[in-house]
């Protein structure tokens, strides 16, 4: 099958995860070969979604992990988990 | 997909050798519990309420529920899925109280029939992980993320950010798979959209300053 670019579009999320099945991700290849503007949104999407999963998007406030772990220093010598 | 990643099995042994210690009263455990996903509760709670204090509160008592309810954790789930559904309804608790009113105009329905329409470049200079040193990038990430939709963003967070499976984001929703993945998508497209034209401005490698410096020696 022939694809337009909204057809690419529309699987770019599939493509990415490797879930398109092999006959339409060969159609969306054949595509992507020869469309500057489908390659360049694949390109883009795909190296957001790499950015997005580096911790320092967002950095931990500082002392952080010392105020969770004294809290729970409080609760944990005070209190027993609810039982079933 | 469904696949576990090489060492989860190892890490889920260790994790229920946990649970019992803590269950059958050695409390003190439950830091080592916890520890290897205070990260991933902070971030998603802060993805979702976009205020560091309201996030460090939620992740606080999110933690502090996880450990009170352990015993009503069951093993079929992963324990970082169960935490980060626990994460997930504080932090909605804490929407719905306090943004009632803008949360309903943030509402995902306004996209749900609708295709998003990405940003169309004709050419994509990669940005390395190195530009996320860059104050400047890193807010233009954290805006995009904070305009979207809080159904896209929950999304966005566990799958994206967190990386957890599309299974394991369905579960921690309580969603569809297949409603993960709609949502995935348009998320994803959404992110680009906003993303791609800031960031290639944003992003420019300083080469040229360094073949000028070096044009005397030659
Ligand atoms: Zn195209």
């Amino acid at each position: 099958m022939v694809l337009n670019c909204r057809h690419v579009w529309d699987r770019i999320s599939d493509y990415i995860d490797g879930t398109l099945d092999p006959e339409v991700r060969a159609d969306v290849e054949r595509h992507l070969a020869h469309c500057e503007i489908c390659s360049a949104v694949l390109d883009s999407t795909r190296n957001i979604i790499i950015l997005m999963a580096d911790d320092r998007v967002f950095e931990l406030p500082v002392d952080f992990s010392q105020r969770l772990h004294a809290r729970l220093d409080a609760v944990l010598s005070s209190e027993a988990p609810d039982s079933a | 997909m469904t696949t576990s990643p090489p060492g989860a099995e190892l890490q889920q042994q260790r994790e229920t050798a946990l649970i019992a210690a803590i269950l059958s009263g050695e409390r003190e455990k439950f830091h080592d519990l916890i520890r290897p996903y205070e990260r991933q509760v902070y971030h998603t709670a802060l993805a979702l309420l976009k205020n560091e204090t309201e996030a460090e509160d939620v992740a606080q008592e999110a933690i502090l529920r996880a450990y009170r309810k352990l015993a009503s954790f069951r093993g079929d789930a992963r324990f970082s899925t169960w935490l980060l559904a626990i994460t997930l309804n504080e932090a909605r608790t804490c929407l719905r109280a306090e943004k009632r009113a803008s949360l309903d105009s943030l509402d995902s329905t306004d996209y749900g029939d609708g295709v998003v329409t990405p940003a169309q470049l004709t050419d994509w200079r990669e940005l390395p992980s190195e530009a996320l040193e860059r104050e400047e990038v890193r807010s233009l990430m954290q805006q995009a993320i904070a305009e979207l939709p809080v159904t896209f963003r929950e999304v966005v967070i566990l799958r994206d950010m967190e990386e957890l499976s599309v299974n394991e984001t369905a579960e921690a929703l309580g969603i569809s798979i297949s409603l993960v993945k709609v949502r995935l998508h348009r998320a994803r497209l959404l992110l680009q959209k906003a993303l791609a034209p800031r960031l290639r401005v944003a992003w420019k490698p300083e080469k040229k300053r360094g073949v000028i410096r070096r044009l005397p020696w030659f």
